[in-house]
């Protein structure tokens, strides 16, 4: 079947979790004040990033490691660093 | 006494495992560094590599390497919300060696290339991440790693860390991209049976289709969608730039499962089973977007340098070359016993020379035009689509009046002055 939904997609992929998030908000006041649009939770790949109403929910075990969050939040209150060696998404194909 | 070795490759991608391999073939004792389970693990790409580069570090490397087809029929659509304006060119002469480009699956094709530097001589371990370069008097002289004692030493370190470099980052050697730089694409690799393939793309066993796809397929925004032809599947994914992203509001897996959806597309697709589906950037600045690759004791190469020609689809080749020609280098710089930044700076010199810079420059305005003005992404794409819809229809429209109303598709409220204008841009751009 060709999946549709992105949890289906997400699904397909290989992860080893770190116990520790690589990816931190710097400071959950600037989401909830000065970001109406809460972009990372829509143009994130993985949907690491979601609105709890009042927090940025962190879904780092998710995440493709692709940087598009570092460089695409609005306020630059993405911490990115890498999951420790051998952690994180591991791709199996293309 | 800690460990020192002569050159240290961080990242085991094209470009550094490129730059192993010539170094550990000339004799320097060579570390190869990376940061996932395996080399390919975090590596993700559409799929076409061009053969050239890598036939000059291993010639006939189609005997050996885990290789997808070699494409044989290259094809542009343009698509509209129900329609494909579709352009191509078939060449039975790319299915022969030296073959022009083959799709690859980097996961296999990585871990490949990464042992043919082991069997030169280079040192490869995995599971480890480069968190910083040493800096000792201006000058790097290692690495620092996330394992215990993990520091070690080398006379060149060569960051091939791909697109996000932090390591470049920290070192000052470049600033961090603007959203308008980087592609943000996700893709998907679609099982189906070999034959198929076969029959659907009109190819036999061992000839590929790769289409890339234009229009509706980045909902008129600054990017591209692409379906390329594996061995028993298909690869199908869609990029725009983080910026138009965030501008509008796109989810990423949307488009691509709006693309899955064209009617154009669906048929294609029918019946198979999604296998992985990848995230990944591409830093498509170009020309203005490469920094500093040349330092005391150090170099960057590949995407970390931000070596993509996003207008023809080279990347994984250009990695490639860049890391052979700053491994050359490096040999250089030791015969010299100089790797300070002048001695290592027949790297860079190399680079401006080669087709990479050269190509680089040429389109150096593209990615700034495209991105300013959305009309060709916006107005002008699906007007081309509709206009030869258009002109194949009959219905009555004599030929003339087709002609003019055509024309004043294009032209529309802008008027012919401002098109005139547009296409001016667009020109001097490219040429």
């Amino acid at each position: 079947m060709s999946v549709t939904t992105l949890e289906e997609k997400q699904y397909l992929l290989r992860f080893k979790c770190d116990k520790q998030s690589h990816l931190t908000i710097l400071n959950h006041d600037v989401c909830a004040t000065q970001c109406p649009d809460k972009l990372c939770t829509l143009f994130c790949p993985g949907e690491v990033y979601k609105w709890e109403g009042n927090r940025m929910q962190v879904g780092y075990e998710g995440c493709h490691e692709c940087g598009s969050c570092r460089i695409g939040c609005p306020t630059q209150n993405i911490k990115w660093e890498y999951p420790k060696g051998g952690h994180g998404v591991i791709f199996r194909l293309a | 006494m800690p460990e020192k070795f002569d050159v240290i490759v961080v990242g085991a991608g094209p470009a550094g495992s490129a730059a192993a391999l010539v170094c550990a073939r000339n004799g320097l004792n060579t570390l190869l560094i990376e940061r996932g389970e395996y080399p390919g693990s975090k590596n993700v790409m559409g799929g076409v590599l061009f053969s050239k580069d890598l036939r000059e570090l291993i010639p006939e490397f189609w005997k050996e390497a885990p290789l997808e087809r070699p494409v044989v029929d290259h094809r542009y659509w343009v698509l509209g919300e129900q329609s494909a304006l579709q352009i191509g060119y078939k060449g039975m002469e790319w299915g022969e060696e030296p073959y022009n480009t083959f799709v690859v699956q980097r996961a296999k094709f990585d871990q490949w290339f990464a042992q043919k530097a082991v069997e030169a001589g280079a040192l490869l371990i995995n599971k480890t991440v480069v968190t910083e370069c040493i800096v000792e008097k201006g000058k790097v002289v290692g690495v620092r790693t996330d394992r215990p004692d993990g520091d070690l030493y080398a006379d060149v370190v060569v960051l091939a860390d791909g697109v996000n470099s932090l390591l470049a980052q920290q070192l000052g050697f470049r600033k961090e991209h603007k959203p308008g730089d980087v592609a943000l694409c996700v893709m998907e690799c679609i099982n189906l049976p070999k034959e198929k393939v076969n029959d659907r793309f009109n190819i036999k066993d061992n000839q590929g289709v790769a289409i890339e796809l234009f229009g509706d397929a980045t909902k008129g925004n600054f990017g591209a969608g692409f379906l390329y032809t594996t061995n028993d599947g298909i690869n199908i994914g869609v990029g725009t730039t983080v910026a138009a992203m965030v501008k509008e509001k796109l989810k990423p897996y949307d488009l691509l499962d709006q693309l899955k959806a064209h009617p154009s597309i669906k048929p294609l697709l029918e019946g198979g089973e999604s296998a992985e589906y990848l995230a990944h950037l591409i830093p498509e600045g170009g020309y203005r977007s490469v920094q500093k690759v040349v330092g005391n004791g150090v170099v960057v190469v590949g995407d970390a340098a931000s070596l993509v020609n996003a207008i023809n689809g080279e990347g994984s080749n250009m990695a490639m070359h860049s890391g052979h020609l700053a491994a050359k280098a490096i040999v250089l710089a030791k015969k010299r016993g100089d790797f300070s930044e002048s001695g290592l700076s027949s790297y860079r010199e190399a680079l401006n020379d080669s087709f990479i810079m050269k190509d680089l420059e040429k389109y150096k305005d593209v990615p700034h035009t495209l991105e300013t003005y959305p009309q060709y992404f916006k107005e002008y794409m699906p007007t081309l689509t509709k206009a030869v819809g258009k002109f194949f229809t009959v219905d009555g429209t004599t030929q003339r009046e087709k002609q003019k109303e055509i024309i004043k598709m294009f032209t529309g409220k802008k008027g012919t002055f401002k098109m005139i204008t547009d296409i001016y841009r667009v020109f001097k751009a490219v040429k």
